[in-house]
């Protein structure tokens, strides 16, 4: 799949880009032309699985401007995606570290920005 | 190896109508005049930044408006770590040979030189401007995040975290200068309102006005000699959703070098000036280095280990907490107040004994380290 054909979040589109290197099979998010670990150019963008568990997680009550004022408190996750990478995003309030989750989409301050759910219900195993 | 030939801190807080340059100038000639020099015995010049007066070359702005003609100046910026990262560099300037006496100074009107949202939203692009700053994070959400993974492998609480606001606080009130001198219990930082979980009001640094100064020299100067015996850096990552670990960001590696070159050990330090942005990140950075036990540092703190007459005094001035943070200039005060602490003149404030130091910051969120080892010749 062509980096141009890959859904990402960051140019409007409804999906969360990832890319993987031919050479050493690192895994990473923010896009880039080269591998950040080996150095090894032309890297493959791939679409995110969507799955993953929260591994960090706040609700913040203190926002930096009007828009998000508007949406205070919201919560805010790192999420550790199946593939690796870990990914900011915005989710419920009531989500805790290790709940398992599953990537959507709102639109939050004007645009649509990921935000995860939970996959299954709370009690349910982490890992 | 070098000396801190004198240090000048201002009072931090509410500076109304005073600039950058003014706040810079104020520290700068208290620091002049503590080491018993003139502008002319000066020969180099490190600036940092200031988000109140961005400019490219602030150093030589500082240098005009100041009076000083320099052979060497420039700007240093590494967020929250750059005033160490500045004595880093003057202490690598004198012991090389390219300047005899610098002069580093900071200094930023960020309390009342912009609104209040302008300085949040300034400092949240420490975050990544695409994958991070959309979703409206702050430099305290940045922090909420790390302390909630922290709290949950470490077993720390918030209580424990609140020990570190108040212990700052009870430092605070004993230095005139603070920008925080009521006093405040532990109960207190627990019940104050909400700003990005587990992260509360009294777990923040406040937005301040100050600036703070030294000279660093490759001879010791009129007052007590104080030797920077050893500078480290670590750089891990910028952003916190690329960070690989979310506790252990390179401060105890950072510090693990400084001390080994200094040949000296943890067990040696009798004075700590560590980094406390927020609670979280007091906590983390001693645990880190290894001052206290993993998720112990509140523990400590209730026990007394960081009084001024206890095993490892703590930013006795009230550190970023309660003497206040105005950018560059926070981290520097740490460093003033280390340099009284080792040369016996901090007053009421004076710990028994303060002969081998070990100073910590870190800029944007745990991604810089800079650590210092200093001694009391």
């Amino acid at each position: 799949m062509t980096a141009a054909s890959v859904p990402d979040w960051t140019r409007g589109e409804p999906g969360v880009a990832l890319q993987r290197c031919a050479g050493c099979a690192h895994v990473w998010y923010f896009r880039r032309g080269f591998c950040p670990a080996c150095g090894r150019e032309a890297p493959e963008t791939f679409a995110a699985g969507g799955q993953g568990t929260v591994h960090a997680a706040t609700l913040v009550h203190r926002a930096p401007d009007d828009a998000y004022r508007a949406l205070a408190p919201y919560g805010l996750v790192l999420v550790e995606l199946d593939e690796g990478p870990r990914m900011m995003a915005h989710a419920p309030a009531d989500l805790a570290i290790g709940d398992r989750v599953v990537l959507g989409f709102r639109e939050i301050a004007g645009r649509p920005l990921p935000y995860f759910q939970r996959s299954r219900p709370p009690g349910g195993a982490d890992r | 190896m070098s000396f801190v030939l004198g240090s000048g801190l201002t009072r931090f807080g509410r500076h109304e109508g005073r600039g950058t340059l003014d706040l810079m100038s104020e520290a700068a000639a208290a620091a002049l005049a503590d080491a018993g020099l003139e502008r002319g015995d000066i020969d180099g010049l490190i600036c940092g930044y200031a988000t109140t007066m961005p400019h490219i070359m602030l150093a030589t702005v500082f240098a005009e408006h100041f009076g000083l003609k320099p052979t060497y100046a420039h700007a240093v910026q590494v967020g929250g770590a750059t005033g160490f990262a500045m004595t880093m560099l003057a202490h690598l300037l004198v012991d090389s040979g390219a300047a005899r006496r610098v002069l580093v100074v900071g200094g930023e009107n960020r309390m009342t030189g912009q609104s209040r949202d302008a300085s949040i939203q300034a400092l949240a692009q420490a975050g990544h401007p695409v994958y991070e700053v959309p979703f409206g994070p702050t430099i305290p959400a940045y922090y909420g995040l790390v302390a909630s993974r922290y709290m949950h492998e470490h077993g720390s609480s918030e209580a424990d975290f609140a020990e570190l606001a108040a212990l700052m606080r009870r430092n605070a009130v004993r230095h005139p200068g603070a920008h925080f001198r009521d006093p405040i219990t532990a109960a207190d930082v627990l019940a104050s309102r909400p700003i990005a979980t587990p992260l509360k009001m009294l777990d923040c640094c406040p937005v301040s006005d100050g600036g703070c100064a030294v000279v660093i020299g490759r001879e010791p100067g009129r007052l007590a000699p104080v030797a920077i015996r050893a500078a480290t850096q670590v750089h891990t990552s910028q952003h916190v959703s690329a960070a690989p670990d979310l506790g252990t960001f390179g401060a105890g590696r950072s510090t693990a070098r400084a001390l080994e070159a200094a040949g000296r050990s943890l067990a040696d330090v009798e004075y700590g000036a560590i980094y406390d942005s927020f609670t979280v990140t007091l906590a983390l950075l001693l645990e880190e280095i290894g001052l206290a036990p993993r998720g112990g540092s509140g523990q400590l703190a209730r026990d007394g280990h960081f009084e001024l007459d206890g095993a490892l005094p703590l930013n006795t001035h009230g550190g970023l907490l309660s003497y206040g943070h105005c950018g560059v200039a926070g981290a520097m005060a740490h460093l003033a107040e280390t340099h009284l602490q080792m040369t016996g003149r901090a007053g009421e404030r004076q710990v028994p004994r303060a002969g081998v130091a070990l100073l910590h910051g870190d800029g944007g969120v745990l991604s810089s380290h800079v650590s210092l080892v200093m001694e009391a010749a």
